[in-house]
């Protein structure tokens, strides 16, 4: 019996056999691609997460209507709250007080279906703000300009809108000096802002940009301001920057103690350090589902193993009773195993990694190599060993205990 | 000259209150050639000597000398080889490897044996032939009818040239036309100068063998010669 010889009795049982070795190849393919995609599902939300907080400028800071605490307290905060009102805003921009502000931008928010030429649109938000918002809130044109200071105040009727609105109402044709009707009134598009993405949840190119005047004036109403958003002067500066706001705004709300503002500020550094521990939650959570699915996947890998254990064991018996020598018997048993638990991880690890390239709920997955090698190994191992481990527990039995095994 | 030496075998189940003497101190000699049928009541403990003669089991106690050579004393690798080389055993349940064509079941033997694969195959189709399977060669167990299973694993049994052919009830499972059949099988392999012992509980096919042996409770009653 020669290595040759072996290797075709293995690949003659493994062809004897189509469904066995089917399900087989089957029960390991599903294990290691499982666990590869959903790695690179979890790695690749939490990479998307980081980079939509990127998006959103690390030195930026927003200022919430509201306080921060939440249940009995809150609406006692509520009835004594002041606004934010554009003075607020104003009052942000004062080099002496607040060194580190480099700029600020109200914002209000309005809700507006907007059309041209019987398309229509409803952008997530429809926004009132100023020019400056878009450098705070790193949200560059791609083609035309931003509104200007002047836009602002004259409440000129112009407006910038995002990609999923521009396709929406424009298709291919370019949006630029076209006149749009929001919520009745006309607007003039002066740009189209670059695309952002979807964030997973929201699709954060369907917005449309206007001066705020013109907003409050014509779709809002003059209520309060939905936030303001303050641009740093560096990531490093949004901690004093921060307490600057602090400073200026609590007087001019008449807050006392820290407990009871009737506003909060939003830093996007602690964002992202709360978002990107968040995700390693998630990212965990996901790994454990993967754990969880290799170990499924072992258990039926396992279980088919160990099912044709009863068949296989008089199948050794019968090649014992003509005279097979127990090591061409564990050989070919070792080599079925090896040949059937490669393949399956392989072509796992095909789907896992052909699977990823499709993009899932808008994330795009993002393989972890050593999920892969893991799942691979894991898989195979389990293979090999509940497929060796029967087979030569059979292979030392006399003949006639193989031949009689039920 | 005895092909098979066999003294005080004996062979025992269990322990205590559940001992079970299957052998119970037997002693036979059979010479080459001869064409012996071993019969007896289920539990008598012929299929338990069958078993030891083909070495698939080993004795608690006692000797087997197979030509010459202390069987009983053998380790494993040994076994194997006796096997693989001397013994051609068929069984009552035919034990062909399942989803395998008969032409492959009856090469199994000589691949074992290291056989190269041209003779192999030239030998497995003489052997088929021989039992007149010449036209079944690629038919796999399912698709053959008991007698023509049987007949498949005689010439497995029949392709190593072995000199000691057992057959443990090898027509219990078969109708009166193929126990026909298989008989005359069986006369021309002993004719052709091979040992054959064979167990059966039917008086027609004993009456074929030359030498008939009754066992009952683990020993041998009766040991009769054909005129």
């Amino acid at each position: 019996m020669n290595a040759i010889e072996v290797l075709r009795m293995a690949m003659r049982g493994l062809t004897a056999n189509r469904m066995r070795s089917a399900l087989t190849t089957l029960g390991i393919l599903i294990g290691v691609a499982a666990v590869i995609l959903l790695v690179a599902f979890g790695n690749g939300t939490s990479i998307q997460v980081q980079q939509n907080i990127n998006n959103l400028g690390t030195n930026s800071l927003t200022i919430l209507q509201g306080g921060q605490s939440f249940g009995r307290f809150s609406r006692g905060a509520a009835s004594t709250a002041k606004d934010l009102t554009i003075a607020d805003t104003e009052a942000l921009v004062n080099p002496t007080l607040a060194p580190d502000i480099k700029q600020v931008a109200p914002v209000v928010n309005a809700s507006a279906t907007c059309s041209y030429q019987g398309n229509t649109s409803t952008p997530n938000s429809f926004v009132g703000t100023w020019p400056s918002y878009f450098e705070v809130t790193n949200s560059p044109v791609a083609s035309g300009t931003y509104f200007t200071n002047s836009d602002v105040v004259d409440a000129r009727h112009t407006v910038v809108i995002g990609t999923t609105v521009a396709t929406a109402l424009f298709a291919n044709a370019s949006p630029l000096d076209k006149t749009i009707r929001c919520g009745g009134v006309p607007f003039t598009v002066v740009g189209v802002m670059k695309s952002k993405g979807s964030s997973g949840f929201q699709d954060a190119d369907s917005i449309v940009i206007a001066p705020i005047t013109i907003v409050q004036r014509s779709i809002s109403g003059y209520g309060s301001l939905r936030q303001i958003v303050v641009e740093a002067k560096s990531a490093d500066a949004t901690t004093p920057a921060q307490d600057e706001i602090y400073a200026i705004l609590d007087p001019r709300h008449k807050i006392t103690s820290a407990t009871n503002r009737d506003y909060q500020i939003l830093n996007q550094t602690t964002l992202l350090a709360a978002t990107s521990s968040t995700t390693s939650i998630f990212t965990t959570l996901l790994a454990a589902v993967a754990a969880i699915s290799l170990l499924v996947g072992g258990i039926g890998i396992t279980n088919i193993m160990l099912v044709t254990v009863t068949e296989r064991t008089r199948e050794i018996g019968i090649r014992k009773a003509i005279g097979a020598p127990r090591g061409a018997i564990l050989a070919q048993f070792l080599v079925e195993s090896v040949v059937l638990s490669t393949l399956g991880g392989a072509l796992g690890v095909a789907v896992g990694i052909i699977g990823s390239h499709f993009t899932i709920m808008g994330v795009t997955p993002v393989i972890v190599p050593g999920s892969v090698a893991l799942a691979f190994g894991v898989c195979v191992v389990i293979g090999l060993f509940f497929g060796g481990y029967p087979a030569s527990r059979a292979a030392s039995l006399r003949p006639i205990e193989a031949l009689r095994y039920e | 000259m005895s092909t098979i030496q066999i003294r005080d075998l004996r062979k025992v189940y269990g322990e205590g209150e559940a001992i079970v003497r299957a052998l119970d101190g037997v002693d036979l000699d059979i010479d080459s050639g001869e064409y012996v049928a071993i019969m007896g009541a289920s539990g008598s403990g012929k299929s338990t000597l069958m078993n030891i003669l083909g070495c698939l089991d080993i004795p608690t106690a006692g000797t087997y000398e197979l030509d010459g050579i202390d069987v009983s004393r053998l380790g494993e690798r040994e076994l194997s080889l006796v096997r693989r080389h001397r013994v051609g055993f068929v069984f009552q349940s035919f034990n062909l490897v399942a989803r395998t064509s008969a032409l492959a079941n009856v090469e199994l033997p000589l691949a074992y044996q290291g056989v190269k694969r041209h003779e192999r195959r030239e030998r497995a189709l003489a052997a088929l032939d021989a039992v007149g399977l010449a036209d079944r060669v690629h038919h796999e167990p399912t698709q053959l009818s008991g007698g023509q299973q049987q007949r498949v694993a005689i010439a497995r049994a029949l392709v190593t040239h072995p000199s000691l052919i057992l057959a443990d009830e090898p027509t219990g499972a078969l109708d009166s036309r193929s126990t026909h059949e298989l008989l005359d099988l069986f006369e021309r392999v002993h004719a052709g100068g091979r040992t054959v012992v064979l167990i059966t509980h039917e008086d027609e096919v004993a009456q074929r063998a030359r030498r008939v042996i009754r066992m009952r409770d683990g020993r041998i009653i009766d040991d009769r010669r054909a005129a």
